[in-house]
């Protein structure tokens, strides 16, 4: 499991060299782009906000629960923050496992869970007009 | 005794605040913290009554009991991806 935040630019490679054993025959690679729109609004890049230590903790969390669903300890994510243009990659996943259908099930969990609950907020910047904080999801609390 | 508060995102923006050290009372909650600070400073009236908030990293209820040193974030709701 390799989980991390980052303000450098990522590529697929960062997260694949973080899986892929010779177990395994299925390599899934996910990466979240910055769209030139948002509901009909051109946008001209995005920033990034994080509670960083603690969405470090939730992020290692969510590689754990995926690759328990997965059966696999061969996941990795990374999470970019800060200024971000159009077409550069927000989140990076890759999920190896010997078969495929773990190796998707796991890729898409990470994604929706980091879009349920990891601390990490969106402002995007629009060609005209301020800039806006996007709608999120609330975390449920535990007991 | 004190509690270390940190805000972020819409938060931040609104308050103008990214963090404090908060004086709250011995045996306190996040609640009567957040109500108490509320009242004394202007600045966090603007922000919703039930935040979401973590103590020390990991999501907690209004009703948890402060103590000293804990760090207390008020989280908007989330937005990653």
């Amino acid at each position: 499991m390799r989980a991390w935040i980052t303000t450098d630019p990522i590529a697929a490679q960062d997260v694949l060299d973080g899986v892929g054993t010779a177990t395994d025959g299925a390599t899934v690679v996910f990466l979240g782009t910055v769209r030139e729109e948002n509901d009909g609004r051109p946008v001209s890049g995005l920033r990034y906000d994080a509670y960083v230590a603690m969405a470090e903790d939730v992020l290692l969390r969510i590689a754990g629960e995926a690759g328990r669903r997965a059966g696999t300890d061969r996941v990795a994510v990374v999470h970019r923050i800060g200024e971000l243009a159009v077409g550069d990659a927000s989140v990076a996943i890759a999920v190896s496992s010997p078969h495929r259908a773990e190796a998707f099930d796991a890729a898409r969990f990470v994604i929706e869970a980091i879009k349920q609950r990891l601390p990490v907020w969106k402002q995007e910047y629009y060609v005209e007009g301020a800039p806006r904080w996007l709608d999120g999801s609330t975390p449920a609390v535990g007991p | 005794m004190q509690v270390h508060l940190l805000l972020f995102a819409l938060y931040r923006d609104l308050t103008g605040v990214d963090e404090l050290n908060v004086e709250v009372a011995d045996g306190a909650t996040a609640a009567a913290a957040l109500a108490g600070l509320r009242q004394s400073d202007p600045r966090f009236a603007v922000l919703p009554d039930r935040p979401v908030i973590a103590l020390n990293r990991e999501l907690a209820q209004l009703d948890a009991v402060l103590r000293d040193g804990d760090e207390l974030a008020l989280l908007p709701p989330v937005a990653g991806g």
